[in-house]
């Protein structure tokens, strides 16, 4: 019954996994390139690729008012399609692994509507939780209530006996909560409050600016290198907490210090799109099918595929009536969870192979 | 290389379980086997040795160094200990899973020699045709295996296995206890085992503690500590101590009348 392998084969076998891992992540880099330069091409003004290429490589070629249009309008948004996507994506990726529990993310723990109800609080009674904010006032808020509400969900993780049911109860119990307090900040709205507050809740990426992709661009830069570094203790992780501390994990501390990295992911995410749910949840699943939990590639794999979700979202949100675009949240709703749901039952018997 | 346990006590939050423990003078090269009924403290020793858990009282010490002034990388290269509990549901292959326990204390990038260590001990342990399967989709007793290999693979002084028998079939028992056998003969770490069957014991290990409620009762020479009377006791039922032809003892049990 035991047929031996030999461990030359053995070695193979694993290094021809790492280089179908390398290729998995090679192409799905490439479909979001070509996404995202499809989403730059995409508008109300119906400019051939060519034309887009030649502004995007010298912004001055076609005059004035397509550098304005593609650099000023269509770049920021693709731009922040992708990087919101890499965000919300590292963030879920990450709570699913220290929370061991595959349903973990900005949406479902009650992050998005803590940052919802933040922004309601800017809008209805134009109140400021870090006062002299000015015009970034509605932004800053959803950030410090998203954040106010990573810190708690920290806190929670350290009582005892709070398994990981117990924090999605948890993320449930904060949902209901910002949601009854939002629905009392639109009961106290004028009409065009409660037009703003139901515009920012269904997720925009029109309120994208060079100044919000540089900082969530540094984000970035400064959580994959920091979770890359963590990258052997965060997958002993996912053999079980005691299995974990077994091999020398120090499983409090590498918890504290990941919960930190991604609770400034999700809150700048959050704060920059306003509540689009899914990606959180989408881009890690996708990445584990694809390369499984070895975290060296399922990071940056989540990453990418939650980019390359949010941009396809992008350009589906202008194609589908010209010269309208929906809210990307109701998007990745209506489109996402069916193509969602049959990947899942269409691939999850084949995931190893 | 040694391992030695003084006057130790150790618990959880206030309460004791393990009551002024002395394990004298452990050298390397000793299949230890830590017998004893259920929740006798055995688990808890093993978590405090491994240093999971801070000592109230005593010491544990490796060759005169005390574990608890060691940094816990070093304590991880220096003692491996597999917990109870093995089973989840990632989607790691065992090859991968056993690597992750080797790159725990090896550096983050994975070197050659990582991957020869890993095919070697998945080798030894007669698990090279698993090492491409996904740990989800192992059997309780494949993935036990695994456990005891993820143990193995770090090449430690102290290695601390609660209970690798317990889900394996009369083959695979004296497969794995064969393997960890030849690694005590071949590395010379000490190796503590906890086990259930008394027989497994006697065939495998150089020595025995016994332990109930948390204290030691016993320790020494199988043939010497299953002859006593205390087996019978600590166990409630009545025992004999047998030679086979072979020359293996056996340990007849009933249960009392």
């Amino acid at each position: 019954m035991t047929t031996d392998v030999d461990p030359a084969e053995m070695r193979q076998a694993y290094s021809k996994q790492i280089t179908r891992r390398y290729i998995m992540i090679a192409i799905v880099t490439l479909i979001l390139l070509i996404s995202f330069f499809v989403d730059v091409a995409t508008g109300p003004g119906k400019y051939p690729l060519s034309t887009v290429f030649d502004v995007f490589t010298d912004p001055m070629s076609h005059g004035v008012r397509l550098k304005v249009i593609v650099w000023d309008y269509r770049l920021p948004i693709a731009v922040t399609a992708v990087l919101v996507g890499a965000l919300l994506a590292v963030a879920g990726a990450q709570m699913q692994t220290i929370l061991n529990n595959p349903l973990a993310e900005p949406f479902t723990l009650g992050v998005s509507a803590a940052a919802s109800f933040g922004a309601s609080l800017a809008i209805v009674l134009g109140f400021s939780v870090i006062p002299g904010v000015g015009p970034f006032l509605v932004t800053v808020n959803a950030f410090v209530f998203a954040l106010l509400t990573c810190g708690f969900i920290l806190f929670a993780t350290r009582l005892k006996g709070v398994g990981s049911e117990t924090m999605i109860l948890f993320g449930i119990a904060i949902f209901f909560t910002f949601n009854a307090l939002l629905a009392l900040m639109q009961y106290m709205a004028s009409e065009d409050q409660i037009a703003r507050i139901v515009f920012w809740m269904m997720g925009s990426l029109s309120r994208a600016s060079w100044g919000k992709i540089s900082l969530g661009t540094l984000l970035l830069c400064i959580a994959i290198p920091f979770s890359l570094y963590r990258t052997w203790p965060m997958t002993a992780l996912r053999m079980g907490e005691e299995t974990a501390e077994s091999m020398g994990v120090d499983v409090g501390r590498l918890r504290i210090e990941m919960l930190i990295c991604v609770s400034l992911l999700a809150a700048t995410a959050v704060s920059f799109v306003g509540t689009v749910g899914f990606i959180g949840l989408v881009g890690p699943h996708i990445a584990r099918l694809l390369v499984g939990e070895d975290q060296r590639f399922f990071v940056p794999l989540s990453a990418l595929v939650g980019a390359l979700v949010l941009s396809l979202t992008s350009l589906i949100s202008k194609s589908i009536t010209p010269g309208i675009i929906y809210p990307i949240g109701i998007i990745t709703a209506l489109i996402g969870v069916p193509v969602f749901v049959s990947i899942i039952l269409s691939t999850r018997r084949e995931r190893l192979s | 290389m040694t391992l030695s346990i003084s006057n130790l006590s150790a618990g959880y939050s206030g309460h004791t379980v393990l009551e002024d423990i002395n394990v004298p003078i452990m050298e390397g090269g000793t299949f230890i086997g830590l017998i004893g009924p259920n929740a006798s403290g055995k688990s808890t020793l093993f978590k405090t040795l491994a240093g999971l858990i801070k000592p109230m009282s005593g010491s544990v010490k490796i060759n005169d160094e005390d574990i608890t002034n060691l940094k816990r990388k070093d304590r991880s290269r220096r003692v491996a200990y597999m917990p109870q509990a093995f089973g989840c549901n990632a989607l790691l292959t065992v090859f991968e899973s056993v690597l992750l326990a080797l790159k725990q204390t090896s550096g983050w990038r994975v070197k050659s020699d990582n991957l020869d260590r890993v095919s070697d001990t998945l080798n030894a342990l007669g698990l090279s045709h698993l090492a491409s399967r996904g740990i989800a989709d192992l059997s309780g007793g494949q993935a036990q295996m695994v456990a005891v290999a993820q143990t193995l693979v770090r090449a430690p002084e102290v290695i601390l296995l609660d209970e690798p028998t317990s889900a394996l079939d009369l083959h695979h028992q004296l497969s794995i206890m064969t393997s960890i056998q030849t690694e005590v003969g071949r590395r010379k770490p000490v190796v503590m085992a906890a086990l259930h069957d008394l027989n497994l014991a006697a065939k495998f290990c150089d020595r025995l503690v016994l332990l109930r409620d948390g204290k030691v009762l016993a320790d020494g020479l199988p043939a010497d500590i299953l002859s006593l009377p205390v087996i019978g006791e600590t166990y409630r039922v009545e025992t004999d101590l047998e030679k086979t032809h072979r020359g293996a003892l056996y340990v007849d049990a009933r249960l009392r009348a």
